[in-house]
């Protein structure tokens, strides 16, 4: 019976996570490296691996602390209006990535509310770096949050009472008692946020206006090619994208390896 | 140094966890705080640290008003149930947390710091186990660097909520003679919360028994035993 169920287990995930994931590798290589080369170093492929590093690296940071102080705020403290803060932290997970795209275009595009008013000023949002950067903002600021608060509930506050009474401060108790408590989850947090940063499709989809060479991260460049039937060069694009999400975990199990004898004396 | 309470009260949201108490602690005294669960004695233990703030009501150390005061400047030592050690941080860095995050114009020399951290080990009896994380130690280890870690700024006022709590008896014994010995040698003025009457007559010089919110007696072991005031007091201690 044990037997069956991991047998079940394995060649489910070979069936639903291997099998694409070869294929996509597979179909990446399929005219060689140097095809595979050619495609990932055409200019309007650069430009979109040097966009979805720069929207990562606004959108990441930014969620991270938005992330901690929502956690910190909702799990150390009581406020009126707390169920609500948790209740709207879920909000991009249970709306389509499309309505929040739709949303920006709503409010900042050229027919929207602020539409007239930022034409006139001159500043440029939807279809546009800013708007990619709010669209993924939107949609992956629950995983920072979402990881940490049970994590920091389940701590209590004891930890941070006890700072206080020795005499320091909301900052010095943050930085030298909570930040070290929740290290792990914040990593995962973070990890998982940079993933989905990266990958996100639909919201930006709306957003980008899928100007080549310009607006388009790598998400959109793959489903670009795929339209022109250049099959080759969209895999290979988006075997970039596996690469990053298979460094991600590795990075993650590299450095809970490197560090297990510290998370097993602390218990965290 | 003295402690006053004046006619404090608190409420949480529906209940109220103290109402209307007044108790007056003079210098060098072990009080215990005695009482059922939910009778507001640990309520008046945090609110006396800082850790929670009255809706009326001032609280006095020797002759200063300190209710405003949050609990990182009212020169309190706590000891938690739980311990609250910090886990990432080995048992000399968290007995000297209070003084390396102090100023850098008030903290102490590198070498005052470690000295202090030593002779506070040896107050604990636990010399040996300086560079040992709290996940290696056992539960009265673990309270024992929590009230060496509480002692490190010289506090003059200690506060336990619920110390031996966690504990087995036989611990829990050991911990109270350890505990009384330093309040006397450090010249202290200690209050602890406790649901367990043994306890609180066993070590405490004077004895609260609260019931919802309010104090029903404050006195001595002997005189809470022989003249008990209320109902609820004679029935509470048999």
């Amino acid at each position: 019976m044990r037997r069956l169920l991991i047998g079940i287990a394995f060649a489910w995930i070979a069936i639903i996570l291997l099998l694409p994931l070869g294929t996509v590798f597979a179909e990446a290589f399929r005219d060689g490296l140097s095809g595979w080369l050619g495609a990932v170093t055409e200019p309007d492929a650069l430009s979109a691996i040097r966009l979805t590093l720069l929207v990562a690296a606004i959108a990441v940071p930014l969620n991270v602390v938005f992330g901690i102080a929502a956690a910190w705020a909702i799990t150390k403290h009581d406020f009126p209006g707390k169920t609500a803060l948790l209740t709207l932290i879920d909000l991009p997970f249970s709306v389509s990535p499309i309505v929040s795209g739709l949303i920006y275009v709503l409010l900042f595009g050229a027919h929207g509310w602020f539409g007239a008013w930022l034409e006139e000023h001159g500043v440029e949002i939807v279809f546009a770096l800013p708007g990619i950067v709010l669209a993924t903002i939107f949609v992956t600021f629950p995983f920072v949050a979402r990881e940490l608060i049970p994590l920091m509930a389940a701590q209590g506050r004891s930890d941070e009472e006890a700072a206080l009474s020795l005499g320091a401060s909301g900052w010095q108790t943050f930085w030298h008692v909570t930040l070290p408590n929740i290290r792990w989850g914040l990593l995962y947090g973070v990890l998982l946020c940079n993933a989905r940063a990266m990958g996100e499709f639909g919201a930006v989809s709306i957003v980008s206006g899928h100007i080549r060479g310009e607006t388009n991260t790598m998400p959109l460049h793959v489903e670009v090619l795929y339209n022109e039937y250049n099959f080759a060069a969209a895999f290979a694009v988006a075997s970039l994208l596996a690469v990053l999400g298979l460094l991600t975990l590795a990075l993650k199990t590299l450095l809970e390896w490197r560090h297990r004898d510290e998370i097993a004396a602390t218990g965290r | 140094m003295s402690i006053r309470v004046e006619r404090m009260s608190k409420r949480f949201s529906a209940y109220p966890a103290l109402d209307d108490v007044s108790l007056e602690i003079a210098p060098g005294a072990f009080v215990a705080l005695l009482g059922p669960s939910g009778s507001g004695k640990t309520t008046l233990l945090r609110i006396v640290a800082g850790l929670d703030f009255p809706d009326s009501g001032r609280i006095l150390f020797g002759d200063e008003d300190v209710t405003e005061k949050p609990a990182a400047k009212r020169g309190i030592g706590f000891v938690f149930q739980h311990y609250a050690l910090f886990g990432h941080m080995n048992v000399e860095r968290n007995i000297a947390f209070g003084l390396d995050i102090m100023k850098r114009r008030q903290r102490p020399k590198r070498s005052e710091i470690r000295k202090r951290v030593e002779d506070l080990l040896r107050l604990v009896q636990l010399e040996t186990y300086g560079k040992r994380f709290p996940a290696q130690l056992s539960g009265g280890q673990r309270q024992r660097v929590a009230l060496a870690r509480a002692l490190a700024r010289e506090p003059r006022i200690l506060l336990l909520d619920e110390p031996f709590g966690a504990l087995d008896a036989k611990v829990r014994g050991e911990l109270r003679e350890a505990l009384r010995a330093i309040h006397d040698e450090i010249g202290l003025t200690s209050i602890f919360v406790t649901h367990d009457h043994e306890e609180a007559f066993a070590l405490g010089d004077r004895v609260a028994i609260l019931n919802s919110g309010r104090i029903e007696q404050f006195g001595t072991p002997a005189e809470l035993v022989e003249r008990p005031a209320t109902e609820f007091v004679r029935s509470f201690l048999t």
